[in-house]
Order: structure tokens, then sequence, then C-alpha cells
């Protein structure tokens, strides 16, 4: 009998595959079904401040647009019946989730204020959510804030938010840090309880028709684990908070990687958009079969018995470029730091 | 008992009580009364109730005769009921009036009494639609201000109820309907103490029920029907004290007495005026001043006009009386006097009283009415042989009836402030204002009144609000004109409109600069700094834009500037100011988001820092003043009388100036200058590849292009751009896209659809933005130059191709629609194809505002003077309209050709004979047909006989006409669908345009029946939860309709060729023109992106259906889109209309949307099967 409940942010998962941030959990009969899937957890999609804001504004700048202008028209828009639900609308949705699957559900949060950072942190958690997981998703586009700055002000509102919450929380960063394993240990002693690898941003793309810039996400391709693999097996016991996969985990053999790599918790959307909630069964199975295979019998026994400090493989510290130039010098190199 | 204060217009005062007192409301929009509707509407849909605690239920219907239809089905199945309207509204109701008041059903109309359409339509306050339905047999209630409206309004309910007389509640249409004011709430109690539920039961008992059922509306004949008729007398006779009665009632109650004529004045008084509305408050306040003064003076303020009351008329009138004057807000041309003048001099005679009466005419279409003009009245009165009739507030000097006044006489209290504030539509000041208005209201002791004043256009519209507030009732029913205090909050409007005019000596003047108080001064027109000097003003400025531009705010400068106006004015305490404001931004702006609400706090706080007091200098030093309202070279009726209406002194304009039948030239929007764009498009010349696009959309007619010889070129301006044109044929000529820099309004619809960028800079499109003001002078004369460059020839272009529709004249340009408008485009095309030989028949709505609204209208001609003949009649009638031009254009046309026939021996057989046969297809012919026109007509004023000179009078009308039957959704698919369905049969030649806004967008957004399901619109505030109707598919279910659905920003082809084939169809035709409205609730910029996602996400199929195709290869129906290729929510979501209910009631929104994806799909279905039918008949 294999194993594969896991002890995520505290919470007892049954299995280490977790649904992503996604519009996936915008949908309760969809959760229900993923559930039923055996999903381990649920990370809801994420609360934007910068969008509850523009919508704020937005509902504002269009019930003006025309009015009072006109002897005839002074108004164009009934103005709402109900207010503008903002974040409510985000917050009843974890309510209704916390209500329709036993699972864990984790919030997640993108802020632009520090304010709304740490008051929407406090209103997902009062609305039942059994974890925060921070989505640090901004690029950093100014040219005058180096990037020390920018880590210090990450730090802090980890800090910040970390003092006022009673569940645990995970911090979603982008593989964009100059010295990542150092801005992780820092994210560890400002509170994260795990860091979840990698934000996936809205990369823009051409139309050569039209030569217009369009912003554009993809589902995940099976490619972008690597480097995902790359960074959990380097964090694995150099830091000591849990570590998560998010991006590129497409079926069990990926799963299994991110587990080897070191990771608690394995998250994936964009094959269950392709290919439905049963996908998680099949991959759930693929790690079973293999597990069973290799002599593991739990997820515990496997996790980062791949990773930096334990592999042992030069393969984590030196670019590619090297090994096809020498590629027998790398595997003594031992890793970590 | 305390009742609440509360500082509220009239429509709110009145649809208040109507929705206490009521349990069915069945409404139609129409101005001014609108707002009433769209009241009882939002309370129900809050779940509000009446004072019988259950929620009314209301019903928008198709017309104001449908409103009346079901209010008079609701009175019989024994529901309180009620409505509101105006004007053509309350005409359309009078049918039903007649037969409500016949079967003695208590009711309440409450009406915003208003112009009745005539030499023009006019949206304004005075008495002719009341008047139009006094034989109706409804009791007639004025009230004269927003207390007694909803005074009355409860006081014409409850004695409806008990008298079984329905009632018409009636107060001034904007005067009083639009004006706010501090009042006195009635409370639930005190209207339930006026309305007993006995009453209500015994209207219940008298109802229609198969439980006990009795019949009504029988035909009946020559034996009985008078009788039946006079046996209604009793009620009618008994109504007046029943109303006097209710008034002692509430004065009990309110401790406010009403009477049926209320008298105040001298006691002793010799010289009365009788009058009724708000116009009383003006004549009260007028002989509060003369009695003090000795003089005996009086007012008879009518009430109760309906059943007229001889006996309290004549105890009203004090015994000293030896003249009167009574006052009518109304005309009735060709009568002996006004209604309530006759009526008086009849009662004065039932009653035996002796005494000189004259009648007069005054405020009518909300033309002021001051203090000058009473007096003068009363100077009048006390002449030995007054004028028998007059008018009052004009010069007419045609008949000379006006009496002259002193526009200087003023009775104002000393301790009213009073306060003017200039302003834009889009910067929110009126908005801020009404908040001001409330705050001083309801947050100190003081007394206040707000009326706004809108200009004629819906883009860049200038805006003036009048604010008056002191420890007395406000009575002043005039705009101020002498102000403590007054505010601009643009500094362009400087240089537009005497804003200083309204300044008292001493005067606080705030100006919103973008130059502090050391350098404001030399930016100043002369004229304004002289009024600095002379009236010795307080003048202070603040960078309003600046301040909101930091705050988030964009545009809206509107708290910053009403900050500025607490702090300066003094009538609060700043903190306690400030804390009122936060707290009315809240409430109005709460339900938007908190996002929102602190932007706004964060711009109040920021304010009075940047807020500075100038140093007035000694002299008036600008070498600048204002500019003229239109050029010295327009011609003279432009100059004299259309920009003196631009210019704001339209009031002065004689009568013989005006056109006695209201016909106005045409092309006249060229003359006004307005300058309302900060930025405009320039053109790249190197970038462009000429596909006429940017000019195609242009909702304003100011992007145009032209291919000519280079020769002119010699001429022309320094940096008048010109290029190669990109047609083969014209490759030796110029081509040039100019700009009209001081008519576009900025939209950035052109910029949007440009498909052509910079190679090497792709953010620079052939068409981009660049400020306005540096450009202006350049462009200006590069467009005069433009202007005379010759037509390229219309005969040399293919008119199906976008690209050559460029080269096009448009006879239809400058107009004051919204910028960004999405119906101007097909308007534009329109005229560009077919305007020199278009008759245009416009229902009311947006396109008739923008196409006839004066001062200056967009409809022009071309170089041969020919243009569109633009007419509108209603807004129900408009099919029936334009077929009627049809058939007097196919009548004229069968004569001509009679007498053609006849007089062809001396005409010439040839010449006749071409002419007849002449097909006149496409634009060579008919210019062909022109020319031979032409030598008949020459031939014709040879020939001395009176066949030719009836020839002679008719011979245009053989060159073929193209007539166009416009309007809006709420017109084709609610009120005029009657008509249209008829013209639809009729199987004539006429072309029906249908701007499809899908909601009545120039009253302000009402749901029609073409508005999509799910979208919020006014009376769907929930969402409509009901299918948008299928007027193209019913209009092809005739067979013989042609039909087409286009998009313009979907596929400009498809959009020209259906215009080109509907005109060629010789039959009806109908084209369903999606268009984008401010009403849809997205930045109109995208209203192109919005029209292709519309049609990619199935939602807009377009398609033409052309009979003309039958029993040829080609199918009817050809769909010109392909099959739904996105969700609807991808395209829905991105307006306002439908994103406002996701934000608040997302399951709702989810339902509705995933409804309306159903119905996208089966409609798709519909189509697409039609289009696959087998279309030849079955052999037989």
């Amino acid at each position: 009998m294999i194993d594969l409940s896991v002890d995520y942010l505290g919470l007892p998962l049954r299995s280490p595959l977790v649904v992503s941030s996604s519009p996936l959990s915008t949908e309760i009969e969809r959760l229900k079904a993923l559930e039923e899937n055996n999903a381990g957890a649920i990370v809801m999609h994420s609360l934007f401040e910068e969008q509850i804001r523009l919508e704020s504004d937005e509902m504002d700048r269009f019930l003006n647009a025309g009015t009072e202008a006109y002897f005839e028209a002074t108004t164009y828009l009934p103005e709402p019946r109900t207010p503008n639900l903002g974040p409510l609308l985000y917050l009843r949705q974890v309510e209704r989730t916390k209500r329709a699957v036993a699972i864990p559900v984790i919030g997640s949060l993108n802020g632009v204020s520090r304010g709304g950072w740490i008051r929407y942190a406090g209103e997902i958690q009062d609305a039942g959510a059994d974890a925060l997981e921070l989505n640090m998703y901004q690029l950093p586009v100014r040219f005058d804030v180096p990037g020390k700055d920018i880590e210090m002000e990450y730090c802090d509102l980890v800090a910040d938010i970390r003092a006022r919450l009673r569940i645990p929380l995970s911090v979603k960063i982008s593989a964009y840090f100059t010295s990542l394993p150092h801005f992780a240990r820092r994210l560890e002693k400002a509170g994260a309880d795990s860091l979840v690898l990698f934000n996936r941003f809205y990369q823009p793309d051409f139309d050569l028709e039209t030569l217009d810039v369009e912003p554009r996400l993809q589902l995940s391709s099976p490619e972008e684990l690597r480097l995902r693999l790359h960074w959990v097996a380097m964090l694995f016991e150099n830091v000591g908070c849990q570590l998560a996969i998010t991006g590129g985990v497409h079926s069990g053999s990926d799963a299994l990687k991110g587990i080897l790599a070191g990771a608690h918790a394995i998250m994936t959307t964009s094959a269950l958009l392709s290919k439905g909630p049963g996908h998680l069964r099949v991959m759930e199975q693929e790690m079973c079969e293999w597990m069973a295979e290799h002599g593991y019998s739990s997820a515990a026994e496997m996790r980062g018995a791949m990773s930096a400090r334990r592999a042992g493989s030069a393969a984590f510290v030196r670019a590619n470029y090297m090994k096809v130039l020498s590629g027998y010098v790398m595997r003594g190199s031992p890793g970590g730091a | 008992m305390t009742r609440p204060f509360v500082t509220v217009d009239g429509n709110e005062a009145a649809a208040y009580v109507a929705h206490q007192l009521s349990e069915v409301i069945a409404i139609y929009p129409i101005t001014p009364s609108s707002p009433m509707g769209e009241w009882a509407d939002q309370w129900s849909s809050e779940e509000r109730p009446n004072v019988w605690g259950s929620v009314p239920a209301v019903i928008e219907m198709q017309s104001e005769g449908g409103a009346a239809g079901a209010v008079h089905g609701a009175l019989q199945a024994g529901a309180l009921t009620t409505t509101f309207t105006s004007s053509q509204g309350l005409l359309l109701m009078i049918p039903n009036m007649y037969k409500i008041a016949g079967e003695l059903s208590p009711t309440v109309l409450h009406v915003a009494a208003r112009s009745l359409a005539a030499q023009g339509l006019s949206i304004f306050g005075d008495h002719q639609d009341v008047m139009a339905v006094r034989g109706a047999g409804f009791a007639l209630l004025a009230a004269h201000s927003v207390q007694a409206v909803m005074d009355l309004a409860a006081i014409s309910h409850a004695a409806s109820l008990e008298s079984r007389v329905p009632f018409v509640h009636f107060f001034d249409g904007f005067r009083t309907s639009h004006e706010v004011q501090k009042i006195e709430l009635l409370t639930p109690e005190d209207l339930r103490a006026l309305a007993p539920d006995a009453l209500v039961r015994a209207h219940r008992e008298r109802a229609l029920s198969p439980d006990r059922p009795v019949i009504r509306g029988t035909a009946q004949n020559p034996d009985v029907y008078f009788q039946g008729r006079e046996a209604a007398n009793p009620y009618y006779l008994a109504c007046p004290a029943t109303v006097a009665r209710l008034m002692g009632e509430f004065e009990k109650l309110t401790g406010r007495r009403y009477q049926l004529f209320d008298y105040r004045g001298a006691p002793d008084a010799e010289r009365v005026i009788v009058i009724m509305g708000s116009a009383a408050q003006v004549v009260e306040e007028t002989v509060d001043y003369l009695a003090a003064r000795g003089e005996k003076v009086g007012l008879l303020n009518v009430h109760l006009y309906r059943p007229f009351s001889v006996d309290a008329f004549s105890r009203a009138l004090p015994a000293s009386v030896r003249s009167l004057a009574v006052l009518d807000r109304s005309k009735e041309p060709g009568s002996l006097g006004e209604p309530l003048y006759l009526d008086v001099i009849a009662a004065l005679h039932e009653c035996g009283r002796q005494m000189g009466v004259i009648g007069g005419r005054y405020g009518l279409s909300s033309k002021g009415f001051t203090p000058g003009m009473a007096a003068a009245i009363f100077q009048e009165l006390g002449k030995s042989s007054p004028a028998k009739h007059f008018t009052v507030g004009i010069h007419d000097d045609v008949t000379r009836l006006s009496l002259t006044h002193d526009p200087e006489f003023t009775v104002e209290p000393a301790e009213t402030v009073k306060a003017v504030f200039f302003g834009l539509g889009s910067d929110g000041t009126v908005g801020a204002n009404k908040n001001s208005i409330k705050i001083i209201g309801e947050d100190t002791p003081n007394y206040a009144q707000g009326y706004f004043v809108y200009d004629s256009k819906k883009s860049g519209s200038i805006t003036t609000s009048h604010l008056r507030f002191g420890p007395h009732p406000i009575r002043a029913q005039y705009l101020i004109r002498d102000a403590g205090f007054v505010a601009c909050h643009q500094f362009s409007l400087l240089t537009r409109t005497d804003v200083l005019g309204v300044a008292a000596a001493g005067a606080t003047f705030l100006l919103n600069s973008p130059y502090g108080p050391e350098e404001v001064w030399e930016h100043l027109p002369r004229g304004v700094q002289q009024a600095i000097i002379d009236r010795k003003l307080n003048f202070w400025v603040i960078d309003a834009y600046r301040v909101a531009r930091e705050n988030g705010m964009g545009g809206r400068i509107n708290t910053v500037m009403q900050t500025c106006f607490f702090a300066l004015s003094g009538v609060l305490p700043r903190d306690q100011a400030i804390a009122a404001i936060k707290k009315a931004i809240a409430k109005t702006y709460g339900k938007r988001g908190e996002a929102v609400v602190a932007k706004n706090h964060g711009a109040v706080d920021a304010t009075l820092a940047h807020l500075g007091q100038v140093a007035v200098p000694a002299e008036a030093t600008a070498g600048f003043d204002r500019t003229p309202p239109v050029p010295p070279e327009a011609p003279s009726f432009v100059r004299e009388v259309l920009g003196e209406m631009i210019a704001g002194r339209g009031d002065r304009i004689p009568v013989s100036r005006l056109p006695v039948d209201g016909t106005y030239p045409t092309g006249t929007s060229r003359w006004e200058k307005r300058n309302i764009a900060s930025e405009i498009p320039v053109w790249e010349r190197g970038i462009c590849i000429q596909c006429g696009k940017c000019a195609l959309v242009c909702p304003h007619g100011v992007i145009r292009a032209r291919v000519y010889s280079r020769d002119h070129l010699a001429d022309a301006p320094a940096g008048f751009a010109w290029t190669e044109p990109k047609w083969k044929e014209f490759a030796s000529q110029a081509y040039t896209l100019q700009v009209a820099p001081e008519d576009c309004t900025g939209c950035g619809l052109c910029v949007e659809v440009c498909p052509a960028k910079s190679k090497t800079e792709t953010r620079i499109k052939a068409i981009h933005m660049e400020p306005q003001a540096p450009l202006r002078e350049a462009e200006r004369r590069n467009w005069e130059f433009f202007l005379a460059l010759p037509e390229t020839p219309r005969e040399d272009l293919h008119l199906a191709h976008v690209k050559d529709v460029q080269l096009l004249e448009p006879l239809f340009e400058f107009s004051g629609a919204c910028a960004g408008c999405g119906e101007t485009p097909y308007v534009k095309l329109l005229t560009q194809l077919f305007g020199d030989r278009a008759l245009i028949a416009n229902a009311t709505g947006c396109s008739s505002i923008y196409g006839g609204n004066l001062p200056t209208t967009p409809y022009t001609t071309n170089e041969t003077g020919r243009g569109p003949a633009w007419s509108n009649s209603l807004f129900e009638d408009n099919a029936e309209f334009g077929l009627g031009m049809r058939l007097a254009v196919d009548k004229q046309n069968a004569y001509a050709r009679e007498l053609l026939r006849k007089l062809a021996p001396r005409v010439g057989a040839d010449l006749a004979r071409d002419i007849e046969d002449a097909g006149q297809r496409g634009e060579a012919e008919i210019q062909e047909q022109r020319a031979r026109i032409g030598l008949l007509k020459e031939k014709l004023r040879g020939c001395d006989s009176p066949e030719a000179a009836n020839l002679l009078a008719v011979a245009d009308s053989l060159v073929r006409r193209s007539v166009w039957l416009v309007g809006g959704d709420g017109w084709a698919y609610d009120i005029g669908f009657g008509g249209l369905d008829h013209v639809f049969a009729s199987g004539r030649n006429v072309n029906i345009l249908v701007l499809d806004t899908e909601v009545y967008s120039n009253t302000g957004g009402q749901m029609s029946k073409s508005t999509p399901r799910g979208a919020v619109a006014k009376f769907a505030a929930g969402g409509k939860t009901t299918a948008k109707k299928d007027l193209a598919l019913m209009a092809m279910s005739y067979g013989d309709v042609y039909v087409a659905r286009i998009a313009m920003g979907a596929n400009d082809t498809q959009t020209v060729k259906a215009f080109l084939e509907a005109e060629a169809f010789d039959g009806p035709s109908l084209i369903l023109a999606y268009s984008h409205c401010i009403a849809h609730g997205y930045d109109l910029r995208f209203g192109l992106e919005q029209q292709k996602a519309a049609v990619k996400s199935g939602y807009w199929p377009l398609f033409r259906y052309n009979p003309a195709l039958a029993g040829t290869s080609q199918h009817p129906l050809q769909l010109d889109s392909r099959e739904p290729a996105m969700p609807l929510s991808e395209y829905v979501l991105n307006e306002g209309r439908y994103s406002m209910l996701a934000q608040t009631a997302p399951e709702d929104a989810a339902r509705l949307i995933e409804e309306a994806q159903r119905d996208v799909h089966r409609r798709w279905k519909t189509y697409q099967h039609w289009a696959s039918m087998p279309v030849r008949e079955p052999a037989s």
C-alpha cells in the first residue's frame, strides 16, 4: 500500500497533488469533482487587490460617463442595486468552497498596497481558508528601484502578514531573483511556512499581422518543470520551510520528480484544464505504480531523495553548457551551501 | 410630529408619494418626467413597500399609449394605479383618459408639464400638454413648488380615491421637476391618514371580478349615450369640495395651507395676477415686495384648475379687485385667448363680477419668468387701457404683443446667498453641486435650491449650476443674475462664454486654473480681467486637475471644486464641511466600491493646500478677449440668429428673426467651432495605406479624404500634407487626409480602427492623437484650404469599396452627438452614398437631437446645393411619416410623368422618352438624368401654359429619390413598431435604418425590447431577464422585405454593401445597425473592437436577406459572419452594463449570461437553417 499522504503547511493532505491557483476554483462543481478525484488540497484563484480597485474605478467611470451633461439624460445606467462586492465576492467564494469540500482550502492573495495585503489576508483567514498563499506577482518595471529594495519590501510584507495571521502562510514567488537561495532564507525568516515555486507571468506575444503586442497566458508545458525541479532541489534542506512546485506538472512522473526534488506539495492546473479532473487519478495511479515498482512506500520516504544535497550532482550548481563540454566532471561535485 | 427635511427635486417628490400610494405603476420614459418612473422602479427593485406594506409592481411599457392602457386595465381590475408622463406622452394617453374618467376610476397621472412639438420640439416646460387634456374629464391640480409637488401629489391621490374623479397632478417641467429644494417629507403615516383603507376597499369593490361580474365599455347609441355622459355630473360637482376638505385636513396634519385658489397680497388689492405653476412663486415674491411698498396688488394662484369651482374662485378674489391679468403658460393659436384666461372670464361672468381682464402668455418652453416681468404686468394693469392680449418675456416685433420689462428689477432677500458654477458635463460639476445643495439643505438650517442648465450638445456640453441658500424660503424661479459666488470649473470657458456676466459686485470668483495665483492674470481674456477689476471680485484659483490627477480622479474635479466652494463660502465651518462632503461622497459612490470612495476622500483632503488667492492688478492688460460665437464670414442668419443662441443671448432674439414655420437652413454646424478636443488625430502620410477606415468611422465627420489635381497644391498653405494616391487610376493626382481641428471631439475611434503602423516604431499609427492647442491654427488653415479643393467626381468611384467611400463628401458633419457615438458613422455613410437625393424622416431620439437640435445642425449640402432634406415628426409615427414622404414622392413622380407625356411634343419627344425610360442605376445615370431634368426645366420655362408650370414644380421628382426612415431601437422595436410593421407590409420603396443601441439612449438608458438578456438598463436594474426581440427575423417573415444586420466595426465592406443593396431594392428595406453607446458602459474608443467581439461571439450575426435574389442562383439570405467563435461572456463582460451585475450579483449575472449564450446558439442555428433552406419553389 502506497502512502501518498503529506503534511503540507501543517495540514494533513491525502495526496501531495494540489490544485493550484487558477480559474478552476471559481466553479464549485469542478472543485467537488477534483476532490472526488483525490486532490490533496485546493489553492483558490487569487484575490487581486489591483483588480478590485480597477473594477471599482471602472464601474465609477462608466456610471459617470456622460452623466449630468444633457437635459434629457442626466444618467445612462442605473446605480447598482447592491454594492460592488469587491473582495466580498472572493470571500464568499472561499466560504462556499469550504462548505463544499472537505479537503483543505488555501486562499491566495495578490496585493498592491501594504494596507490591502494585510487587510485582505485577514479577511481571507476569517472567511475560513485553511492557509494563505501570498501570490507575489508583480513585475519590477521601475528603473530606479534596485533589486534589494524589492526583496526587502517582500520580506517586510511577509513578516507583517505573518504577525497578524493565525493560519499557515505560503509565499509564491517568481524565479527572477538574483540570489534565490538567499532570498528564500529571508522569506523563511520573515515567516513563510512554505515557498511555492514559481509564478508564471503573462508574457507579451507579438501579432505579426497587426503588429500588436498581446498579453497572453498560455497553459504551462512540461518543459517548465525543470526550472522548478532545479530550485526545489537546491533549496531542499537548505531552507527550513516547506517547498511546493507549481508550473509544468502534467503527469505522474512530473509529480514524482517534484517529490524527489524535495517538494511537499505538487500543484497542477494546466493538465486538469485540458484533461479534466479525472486526470488527477491518472497521475496518482502513475505515481503509485512507479513507487511500487521502485520500492517506495510513501511520499515522505522519497521526498528530497534527488535534492542537491542528497543527489550530490554538480548539475544543480553549474550552468548546463559546462556539462556539454565535460560531461563527466560534474558527477562528483556536491550541491548545497 | 416632526418630519424629516429632505433635499430633493420635484420628480423625486412626486414619485415618492406616488410609489407610497400605488400598487401598479405602468410607465414609459419621456423627458422631463422620466426620473419619476426611474425612481419608482428603483424603489420597487429595492423592495421598498408602499404605505400598505406591499411593494408596488412597476412595468415599463412600449409607449405612453401602452402605459395608459395598462393603467386603465389595472384600474378596472381594482389596483391602485399611477403613471408619470409629459408632453406628447400625455397626448398619447388622451384616448384612455376619456375612458378612465368616463368610468370614474380613481387614479393620478403625475405630469412634468412640457411644451408640445409644433414648429419645433421642445423638451422644456410649459402647460401646453396639460391644457390639451382639459376636456378628458380628469381633475387638474397644479403644484407650484417642490414642496407643493409632494403635498399636492398626496392630496391628488386622496381626492381621486374619494371623489372617483381621476387626477392629473402637474408641475412645471424642469423648473420644478428638476429643481432641487429642501422640503419637509410626508411620512407614510401622513399618507395613510389621507388615503383611508375604506376608500381603497371601495375601489376594489368596483373592480371587475368574475365572482361578481359586470360589464363596462359597452357600445351606446343615440338613445342613452348623452344621458350616460351626464350621469357622472354629481361627481364633478362634488370634487372641488372634496379637494378643499382634504386640503383642510392636510393643513391640520402638516401646517401647510393650500386652497383651490390661493390668494396672496394686499387685502384691498385692485390689480391681481391669476397664474398656475412655478411662476406663481415669482408673482408671490413680487407681490410681497410691491404690497410692502403700498401697491394694491395680489396673486391668485390656481391649484385646482379642473373641475373649475366658480364659487371658490370668486371667494378667493378680494372684492376690491378692479382688474385681472390672467397668465397662461400655453399657446392656443387662433383662440380668443388661452384656456385659463377664457375660464376666468367665464367664471367672472357666471359669478356676476365686473372687472377688466387681460390675458397674457409667458414662459413657453421654460422661458424664464422674473419679478421684472410680473412688475411689468402689474404696471400694464394699472394703465387706463391695458393691452387685452399680451406676451411677456420675449420681444415680439411682429404682432407687437410683448410687454417691456426691467430685467434688473429684483425682489430677492439680501440674505439669500447665490452661487453660479460653470463646468463641463464630463467634469462632474453638476453632480457635486447636487451634493452641495443637499449638504446645505440637510446639514444647516438654511433653505436651499439648486437648478441646473445644460447646453444642447451631448459632447463637450457646458453646464451651469445655480445654487441659492439662505434663511428664507426660496421662491426665485429663474436663473441667478447677480451671484455672490461664481466658479468656473474649466479654464477654457473663459474664452467661450461670459462667465462673469452673472457676478455681483464684490463676489468671490473661483477659477480652476492650470496657472497659479502669481501667473494666472496674464492668461485671462481682457473682458474677464476688466470684470474682476470693475466688480472688485475676490479672485481665487486652484489647479483642480492636478489635485484630481494626483488622487487618481482623472478628469473628475468635482469634489475638489466642491471643497473649495465650501471653504470660500463659509456656509459651514471647514471641518464640518469636509466631514459632510465625505459623508455625501460615501453615500453617492459607496455602491461602486471602497476604492472610489477612498480616492474621492483623498482628493478632498488634498484640496485646500492648493487653493490660492490672486492679488488683482489695477489694470486689464490682456491683448485677447472672448472669441465670437461664429466667424464674421458666416451667413447673416447664422451670425444674427444662430450665433446669438450660441452666445447664450437667444432670449433676446426678436420674433421677426425666427422662421414662421420652423424651417431652418441646413449646414450650420460648420460655423460653430467648439474646440472641445484636448487631442486631435494627426495624419502620418508616410504610414497611411489610404484604406479610408478612419474617415468611415469618424462619428463627427472631421476626417476627410480627397484626391485632386496636384495643380492645386501651388496655393496650399505651408505644411499642408499630401501624398500620392494609392489608386491606379488616380496615381498622377494628390491625396490628402485632413482633420477638422476645431470640430473633432477627440474620441479616438479613428486611431483604434487604423490598421497602419510605422515600420520602425509600431506605437505610431497612420492616425494618432496629439494635443490640439499647438496644432489648431495651422490645421485650421489646412482645413479651409482642403474644403476649397474640388470633390473627387462621384462617377469615378466604386461606391461598394470602403476605400472609395472616404472620397465621398459627408453631408452630415460636426453633430453634437456623444464623442465616439456609434450611430453617427452610419448616418454619415447614408449621406455620403445618397445624401444629395435623400429625404430623411427621423424618429425622435438621439438621432433627432444630434440631427436637429438648435442652434446649429449637422445635415448639410454639397457644392451643387443638394443635400438631405430632413424632418422629425414624432417618436411613435416615424415609419408612417417616412412612408408619407415616399407616397408624396411617388405621386409627384407619377404626376410629372403624366404631364411629361402630355408636354412631350413641346419639350421634345426624345427628351421626354429618355427621362421616362431612365433607369437611374448608379451615380453616372443619376447625373445624366439630372442633366436631362435641367434641360427639361429650361424648356418648360419657355412654355407659357399651366401644365408646363405644374410640371416645372414637380420636375425634380423625376430624379430618383431615396427615402430613409431613421431612428433608434426605442422607436423601431417599441413605440413605432406597429407603424414599422405596416410599412414592412406596404411593399413601398423606403429604407429603414435602425440605429440599435439596445436602450433608449436619449432619455438615459431605459430598457427597450432590443435590450439583450443579462444587460443592466433602467427598468432592468437586475439585468434584463428576457431575450432581445429579433426584429430582423420578423421583417424577413414577410418574404419581400430587404433585411440586413450590420456592424461597421466588424465588417465595413458588408456595411457599405448593405446600404447600397437596401437602397437599390424596390421595396421596404430594413438595416439593423449595431451602435455602441455611452449607455453600454465602456470607453467608446473601443466601440469598434466591441462590435467585432459582438459578431465573433455570434451575438450579432451579420447577414443580408435580399428578396430580389429569389429565383436566382444565389440564396436570398447571405450569412456574412462566421459561426460563434468565442464565448459570449468574453464579449459582454467588457461592458459595464453586464459587468456591473457580475460585480454586484454574480450568480444572477452568471445565470443570465448562460441563458444569453443559449440565445446566441439558438439564433445562429435559426439563421443557418434559413440560409441553407432550398429557395426554389417546389414543382407543382
